[in-house]
């Protein structure tokens, strides 16, 4: 017997009438209480930290407390020296996001199209997505220099695995069915593929660019520790020969900032794409 | 006319789905596949949508050699198929892309209208029930005219009432431009309703057994004598297809002779 999804509709909930909700709560509330929910921990950690210097048990040098911290980005940004490490690094990621999706994409879409490309490069890739990225860093230092262009294979590498796997495996991962639809209407190759086969892997697609995104940050950290002048890389280096543990936190912080900001955008923009999807996370 | 000369299949696999399948439809007919599982059906119609090439004989339609999916013959599965990122009316004109932008939309409002689901144009395929899903994907076959429409078991995941609503609608939809219709199912009734000629399949490897006429008026009703009888002699067929003794009370002799011949 086939399953028939004859009450899926009926079934959803709206987003604020489910049975267990009480009528009263408007979804911004609710949203409010979840962000305040998710903020609760971090700031008590760091309410407790800035009492505990305060008080005098800690001095507070090697782990400053969040007031210096913020002085210290406080310090930075009105010097400017904040916005042109943040930029320098910005764009290297943007960069490297930009290729390792590009070529990404493209050889995961040919390797998971085509069963001889796959024969023919999967197994290369494969062996290659084993070496740790990072030993790549002298090689592409002898290759390509020690400025921006070795900074930017390496994040590109980084990016390129993630989104090659999502794509090829998504491809391959299509259901058959679906695809002898696009049979059923004589479409050819290209038209299969951007007819049927790229709408039908965008979810996984979407979700391969975000883990490259997560993985181009990680890279432009090290990138930025084989030499750089400028970069949040260098704000991070520049701090533990210094001995300023406030700049080091300070820099993470801003990491952490424009890690989630841009996965963020990356999930909105990427939201209208996925408005048919009948998923367990739609839930609310 | 839609001619399959001595059609059969053997997978890459080694089983022997169909064997030396000869049929010919003519131009409007509507004939009804029944048949017990693994006999064959579904690869029939696999091979006659020019999905599956055949190894073994050849389809025609229209003196032309059918060895690819083709302009004119549709094919409805048994699951609605519908993809899920179109909306139910990019779903309906999947097949007219090649049309001009005002004429796809003027047909595919046209096809929604037919089958009832004007008001669902905008919505997902998720927020379909089952019986509109398939409505829909009968939609997108007929929108494209075919001359040939296959149907694989198409209301066999449905609802008794459901699918009798669907049988009747499918009818009307056909007299609209009367294509052929090839409709697989294992229901019994649904061909006695639908078809003209009922063609019975008995397995292993899958092969024609019986041809029975349904010379009945339309519409039908379903509790005729003259439905009851055509109905039994199409059970009795299925009976003997598999080895299985019957005694019918319609005067129907061949029941031992055709089971002698398997035994």
């Amino acid at each position: 017997m086939s399953f028939v999804p004859m009450t899926i509709a009926a079934e959803r909930p709206d987003a604020a009438s489910g049975p267990e909700v009480r009528p009263q709560e408007s979804p911004n509330r609710r949203r409010l209480i979840n962000i305040g929910l998710g903020l609760l921990l971090p700031v008590a950690i760091a309410l407790l930290w800035e009492a505990v210097v305060a008080i005098g048990w800690s001095d507070g040098r090697l782990v400053p407390p969040p007031s210096v911290i913020f002085q210290t980005l406080w310090e930075l940004a009105e010097t400017g020296e904040l916005w042109r490490h943040t930029v320098a690094t910005v764009a290297r990621v943007a960069a490297g996001f930009a290729l390792g999706v590009v070529a990404g994409t493209v050889i995961g879409a040919i390797t998971g199209y085509s069963i001889l490309a796959h024969r023919l490069l999967d197994p290369t890739l494969q062996a290659l997505r084993a070496i740790p990225s990072i030993a790549w860093v002298p090689l592409f230092i002898l290759w390509l220099g020690i400025f921006e262009e070795s900074k930017v294979a390496l994040i590109a590498v980084g990016v390129f695995f993630p989104v090659y796997l999502g794509v090829m495996g998504a491809i391959l991962s299509v259901d058959r069915k679906i695809v002898e639809v696009g049979r059923v209407f004589r479409l050819s190759g290209p038209a299969l593929v951007w007819r049927i086969l790229l709408p039908a892997v965008t979810p996984a697609y979407v979700v391969s660019l975000r883990s490259g995104l997560g993985l181009g940050w990680m890279f432009v950290v090290a990138a930025e520790f084989m030499g750089a002048s400028e970069g949040l890389g260098y704000l991070l280096t520049d701090g533990q020969q210094l001995g300023k543990p406030a700049q080091i936190v300070a820099a993470i912080l801003t990491f952490a900032v424009l890690g989630k900001a841009t996965d963020s955008m990356l999930a909105y923009a990427s939201a209208p794409f996925l408005r048919w999807q009948d998923s367990y996370g739609d839930r609310s | 006319m839609l001619v399959l000369d001595q059609v059969g299949k053997t997978y890459a696999s080694g089983v022997h789905a169909l064997d030396r399948f000869s049929l010919k439809v003519a131009p409007g007919e509507i004939v009804a596949i029944v048949g017990g599982s693994g006999c064959g059906k579904s690869t029939l119609l696999r091979l006659v949508s020019g999905l599956d090439p055949a190894t073994q004989g050849a389809v025609y339609l229209d003196d032309a050699r059918i060895t690819a999916p083709h302009e004119k013959i549709g094919i409805v599965f048994q699951e609605p198929r519908l993809l899920p990122w179109l909306r139910v009316a990019d779903n309906v004109g999947f097949g007219l892309a090649d049309r001009p932008k005002p004429e796809r939309a003027r047909r595919v409002a046209d096809a929604l209208k037919r089958v009832g689901l004007s008001d669902k144009a905008g919505v997902w395929p998720r927020e379909l029930s089952g019986g509109q899903a398939q409505r829909v994907a009968i939609a997108r076959a007929l929108v494209c005219r075919p001359e040939v429409l296959l149907l694989d078991e198409p209301f066999s995941a449905l609802d008794a009432f459901t699918r009798a609503d669907l049988q009747d609608h499918l009818l009307s939809l056909w007299a609209d431009f009367k294509p052929t219709l090839v409709i697989v199912t294992h229901d019994v009734d649904e061909s006695v309703v639908l078809a003209d000629r009922i063609v019975v399949m008995r397995p292993h490897p899958g092969r024609l057994f019986e041809e029975i006429a349904a010379d009945l008026p339309r519409p039908r009703d379903r509790n005729s004598a003259a439905f009851d009888h055509v109905k039994r002699r199409v059970l009795a067929a299925l009976d003997r297809s598999l080895n299985r003794q019957t005694v019918t009370d319609d005067g129907e002799t061949r029941a031992s002779e055709g089971a002698a011949m398997w035994w």
